[in-house]
């Protein structure tokens, strides 16, 4: 029923949905699952006399020796990381663009092509598709690791990216698309003048979390011995047997880049948010 | 009859939605300079037919000519036809993330390929036009509807077509903002030499400005005449009932 007022009453959630989401509560949950975690782990490792070592981790960061400052393997090895993300994520969003507006086209031809691709990388697990890239089309096409890989994620996160800008271009209205061509706009000036610019808040927040999983997926790579994060975490502790600390080390590596991923764009958003 | 001064001409136009039919043997002819009034109840095929002129939709029989131009489905020449075609609508359709200026602008500078300055110029030009200069920096969510729709005439005029299409322009809009649209509306269909079909149920405006009314009922033209003729003396039951309808509310 519509308020006299006028003015609209945002419906409540159940009492319980909002005590368990207000900001408090799910502090308290957070910190009780990580104690719990980390409890575990320290009570799980005493029963096995695991001997603990942190203080030999630092100098996979960094070292400050006679030779001067030097970057250790962690460090270097997040950089590969951000690197072929970074790599990835951009082919990932050039393809993604292209099998979009091919799906969105006129073209019978053009949306069968991106309905088949899709079908196909959405269908096959990550690590299958790296190996197909790395052991099959390698060979073939002459392609190292490294440009496997990254070839892979792209094709990979481009088939779920490109559902991404679908949906944010179909959110904007199609009386948009009938203003834009009753002025004579050609189908490119359309896009580029009119609906990407509108639909780019509608995108933006599952961008992000594609580029979130992109930094998780790229972990995979370490399959096949590309020396990120995940590969040099290893390579430390079969030197080392400190597999506990080297693993949370990484984790929470991973766990700060993707935060501060996430953080940053949420700034972003706001402003795409405000100039509407 | 299609003569040298003819701006539309449609003969035996139909229109599908899949098995529905929407439009059936529309035969409409426009002159230069002609304004012509469609109306009818809701769901008659209106909106379809005058969205079918600039190639919005595309009719599935018949042919339709515009400006010269033959309209059809994925002909070349529809771009063309569009920049002569304005069209207003029921809903503004202006473009949110771009101010008023902006949005008057942004078809002269990427379509038509003015320069930014002359296409400010003319956009003030006609901002003054539509009686809201003022509110050229502001984004279209900052406007009443009523100003929201003259800032959309402002923008089909900025175009400089030769013909202007109306969609139900003021009945999206608040019963105390429909004057100052039909106002810019009287003002240029008066200032005469544009060609302008409009849809609407404001008779008021139909009486002043038409040279022809014309009645729509489920996908066809029931009467076109003169408004001296059409509002004394409706020839068929249907648009008599419509009208004493609209009128008395
Ligand atoms: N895109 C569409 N798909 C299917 N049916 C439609 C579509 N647009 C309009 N129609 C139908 O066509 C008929 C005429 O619609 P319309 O031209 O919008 O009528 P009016 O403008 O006179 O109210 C209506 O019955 C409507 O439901
Ligand atoms: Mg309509």
């Amino acid at each position: 029923m519509a308020s006299l007022s006028g003015s609209y009453v945002k419906p409540k959630a159940p009492a319980l949905t909002r005590f368990f989401a207000s900001t408090p509560v799910c502090i308290v949950i957070y910190v009780v699952v990580v104690g719990f975690i980390i409890s575990s782990a320290h009570n799980g490792s005493k029963a096995m006399g695991y001997n603990w070592q942190w203080y030999r981790v630092p100098k996979y960061f960094y070292t400050f020796t006679d030779d001067g400052f030097q970057w250790g393997e962690i460090a270097i090895g997040l950089v590969k990381t951000a690197e072929l993300s970074l790599l990835a994520f951009l082919l990932a969003l050039i393809l993604g663009l292209v099998i979009a507006l091919l799906r969105l086209s006129d073209l019978i031809v053009g949306r069968a092509i991106s309905v088949v691709f899709l079908e196909i990388v959405r269908n096959t697990p990550l690590l299958v598709l790296l190996y197909l890239f790395y052991y099959v089309l390698g060979p073939i096409f002459d392609l190292d690791r490294y440009v496997a890989s990254i070839l892979c994620l792209g094709v990979y996160h481009g088939a779920m990216i490109s559902e991404i800008l679908r949906a944010g271009i179909n959110a904007v209205p199609t009386g948009q698309w009938d203003g834009a061509k009753s002025i004579g706009m050609s189908t490119a000036q359309m896009y580029r003048y009119i609906v990407l610019p509108q639909s780019i808040r509608f995108m933006l927040p599952p961008l992000t979390g594609e580029a979130v999983n992109m930094i998780k997926s790229s972990a995979i790579v370490s399959v096949i011995a590309v020396a990120e994060l995940t590969t040099i975490g290893r390579n430390i502790i079969s030197d080392t047997y400190m597999s506990f600390e080297i693993w949370f080390t990484i984790a929470v590596v991973y766990l700060i880049v993707t935060l501060i991923l996430s953080i940053g764009i949420s700034y972003v958003e706001r402003h795409f948010a405000v100039t509407e | 009859m299609s003569t040298d001064t003819t701006m539309i001409e449609a003969t035996n136009l139909d229109k599908y939605y899949g098995k529905f039919q929407a439009l059936k043997n529309i035969n409409l002819s426009v002159d230069q300079g002609e304004r012509v009034v469609i109306c009818g109840p809701s769901g008659s095929g209106k909106s379809t037919l005058i969205r079918c002129i600039n190639g919005l939709e595309n009719h599935n029989a018949g042919k339709l000519v515009v400006d010269g131009i033959e309209v059809f489905e994925g002909s070349k020449d529809i771009r063309r036809l569009r920049q002569e075609v304005g069209m207003v609508f029921q809903q503004f359709n202006l473009f949110p993330h771009l101010s008023v200026l902006e949005n008057l602008t942004i078809g002269p500078i990427r379509v038509r390929k003015k320069s930014k300055t002359e296409a400010e110029a003319n956009a003030r030009k006609y901002l003054e036009r539509v009686h809201i200069p003022e509110q050229a920096d502001k984004f279209p969510s900052q406007l009443s509807g009523g100003q929201q729709q003259r800032v959309a005439i402002a923008r089909s005029l900025c175009m400089e077509t030769r013909i202007m299409l109306f969609d139900e322009p003021t009945s999206a809009l608040d019963p105390e903002m429909i004057n100052e649209v039909l106002e810019v509306m009287v003002d240029l269909a008066e200032s005469g030499g544009m060609t302008m079909v409009c849809v609407t149920h404001e008779m008021g405006f139909a009486r002043r400005v038409a040279d022809t009314m014309v009645f729509m009922d489920e996908g066809e033209i029931i009467e076109s005449s003169p408004p001296e003729h059409f509002f004394t003396n409706p020839e068929t039951e249907r648009c008599q009932a419509f009208l004493k309808q609209i009128l008395v509310h």
